[in-house]
């Protein structure tokens, strides 16, 4: 929450957008990103990495859900989708990074291709039509043996890089920080470019952003593929990581998992994203702190926490983390100004998706 | 040939079950533009109270039958007046959101209660294991069952939206709700009566389900196939809800029995994309044009 007076048209399209002082706080989380192996143990580096890689899926999301509006419950295909393709070129000899790029292209031509038929669909339609897909993906995976391994899964071979061998711990990690660092740099390019600004005109009016001159079903196109291409490299590194793939890692579950984790960090924001990874990775280990702390087994609490949270994040706190964060930083910038209300969100009465 | 009859036969008493659930889900959808992805979770709920009532109580059938039915609609309603009354206005997937987490909600709950969540369980009734024969056709009374409470729901249901005024109420709602309140409907008590409604149907479904297939915590699942079979049906259409579900349960019958398998599981999906692709207001729906 903060008006920043506008002194040039440059200053709407550069990366920093703030300005650069205000990112002198993401550079000390960068230096404490680079030195935690030094002191974390293996388990927690390994936290780490998948909260770097479910960041590198989430960007994906978001710039399908956040920024362009399109709502899509089959996130998991796209992660299954990279995943395999991946592992299928290392098999046939093709080296890790050459694959991991490939796959991240297969994917996202998949993307494309699955965005194509579905591009007249809106809101609940579409969101419809990314799940079938995602059902078809992870039955395809458990029949198409001779690729995928079938239900039984498959072994990932390690990761080399350049010769390198980065394993699965802290080489990896680094791997996975760089790999994420430069998913958020591309993705705030794009964002600030051509594409990303007639993303968020589909979203907010698809009508006024056609009169415009925008070509919606370009623009969507556009925006699946490129969410698929992010989500395909999560989907190459997660199986990397875990070293093992199966299709029923990649279940509709692990799609509102993903929209969990976009929703909780804050819609419609890069950072929103890292947040909302961290807070996918920290919920499972703080339930399992819970559990061993009473000594009890409860099954029952993950989808419980689960699905309170995404009510309640819903009903109380839209913009998930990174609101609630805008909320602090603004109260504290406008100290003496602020007055119940400030904050207060706007509601349509009347809005109907029929007509 | 007479295999082909008697898979459609299966498929449409399962297919039926599929349009009783779709039609909770496009009831609540025409009249407050609500997706709920809960739809499933509420079928469990209401066929795990059937058998808390009728295996662990002994509770007579009908008396059984009542009270579940009675309390997963105020269930429902409940769920409508706590959470989603809050969300009005807020844009449309925000609500989709909450009823995913909602569905997630029940389906713990479920999982907390102790004798619903050890083992999959099953309701036998006085007509499981009688036969019911259509020249050489087989069908197991208990599907025929399932049959005749679909078409005698339906039946009902057409003179309530038609002759009752809670049902011109609904329909009128349903329409537009800025003009149904201006002419006195009470949107905001119709709504909660909707899901109530919603809420009663989906019960009915599980304990239609109940004794043909296992009860179990995740059977809320079923609900994923009943929105294909919404959609296909054309999603504002409550005939076009009862087609779709029939047209899918025929298909992954027949898809079960002719092709590989697999493929009777993906059926569903595989079908609501193909109708999307070429129709995508569904059989019966009408195409939407916005007005700008």
């Amino acid at each position: 929450m903060r008006y920043i007076l506008r002194t040039s048209y440059e200053q709407d399209v550069r990366l920093f957008r703030e300005g650069l002082p205000q990112y002198g706080w993401y550079l000390g989380w960068l230096a404490l990103a680079l030195v935690a192996p030094l002191f974390l143990g293996v388990h927690l580096v390994s936290q780490l990495t998948f909260i770097l890689i479910f960041a590198i899926a989430g960007v994906g999301f978001q710039l399908l859900l956040g920024f362009c509006g399109l709502l899509s419950l089959g996130q998991a295909a796209f992660l299954a989708i990279g995943a395999y393709a991946c592992i299928f070129l290392e098999k046939q000899g093709v080296p890790f990074l050459g694959a991991l790029g490939l796959s991240a292209v297969i994917t996202a031509a998949a993307g494309a291709a699955l965005g194509l038929p579905v591009l007249r669909l809106k809101g609940l339609y579409l969101a419809m039509a990314t799940m079938s897909l995602g059902f078809i993906v992870e039955e395809v995976a458990a029949r198409w043996t001779a690729v995928t391994g079938g239900n039984a899964g498959t072994l990932v071979p390690p990761a080399t890089v350049l010769g390198y061998p980065v394993g699965n711990d802290i080489p990896f990690y680094f791997l996975c920080l760089g790999l994420c660092l430069i998913a958020l740099w591309l993705a705030a390019n794009i964002l600030r470019g051509p594409t990303g600004r007639a993303m968020v005109a589909v979203r907010d009016s698809q009508i006024a952003a056609q009169s415009m001159g925008i070509e919606v079903a370009r623009v969507k196109t556009t925006a699946f593929a490129l969410s698929a291409f992010f989500t395909g490299i999560a989907g190459a590194l997660l199986a990397h990581k875990i070293g093992y793939v199966s299709p029923d890692q990649f279940t509709l579950h692990l799609s509102i998992e993903l929209l969990l984790m976009v929703l909780i960090g804050g819609v419609a924001s890069l950072r929103g994203v890292v947040f909302g990874a961290m807070f996918l990775v920290a919920l499972p280990e703080a339930l399992a702190f819970a559990e061993k702390a009473t000594g009890a087994s409860m099954p029952a609490l993950r989808p419980m926490a689960f699905g309170l949270l995404l009510v309640l994040v819903m009903i109380f706190e839209p913009r998930g983390i990174n609101g609630l964060l805008e909320k602090v930083i603004g109260y504290f910038r406008m100290m003496p100004l602020y007055r119940r209300g400030t904050f207060a969100r706007q509601r349509s009465f009347v809005k109907s998706e029929r007509w | 040939m007479v295999q082909f009859l008697q898979q459609i036969l299966s498929g449409i008493s399962i297919g039926c079950v599929y349009a009783l659930i779709a039609l909770g889900f496009v009831l609540i959808y025409k009249a407050t533009e609500t997706v709920n992805f809960a739809v499933g979770e509420l079928m469990m709920i209401g066929a795990f109270l059937g058998f808390t009532f009728i295996t662990m109580w002994a509770m007579p059938l009908w008396l059984a039958a009542i009270v579940a039915i009675a309390a997963t609609a105020i269930l429902a309603a409940l769920l409508e007046r706590i959470f989603l009354r809050p969300m009005v206005g807020e844009p449309a997937f925000a609500i989709l959101v909450v009823t995913i987490g909602l569905g997630f909600c029940l389906r713990a709950v479920a999982m907390m209660v102790p004798p619903w969540s050890g083992e999959t369980v099953r309701i036998t009734t006085p007509l499981s294991g009688e036969v019911l024969r259509l020249g050489p056709l087989i069908l197991s009374a208990d599907h025929a069952a399932v049959i005749a409470a679909t078409a005698l729901i339906v039946v009902g249901f057409f003179f309530f939206f038609t002759r009752t005024r809670i049902g011109l109420a609904m329909q009128a709602v349903s329409q537009s709700q800025l003009a149904a309140t201006y002419m006195g409907v009470r949107t905001r008590s119709i709504s909660t009566l909707v899901w109530a409604l919603a809420g009663g149907i989906t019960a009915i479904a599980g304990l239609l389900l109940a004794p043909i297939a296992f009860i179990h915590v995740n059977m809320g699942l079923l609900g994923l196939k009943a929105i294909p079979a919404a959609i296909i049906g054309g999603f504002s259409s409550l005939p076009g809800a009862i087609v779709g579900g029939i047209a899918l349960g025929v298909c992954e019958s027949l898809a079960g029995y002719y092709l590989p398998e697999g493929f009777s599981d993906v059926a569903a999906y595989v079908l609501v994309l193909v109708v999307l692709g070429l129709r995508p207001e569904g059989l019966f729906g009408q195409p939407i044009h916005k007005r700008v």
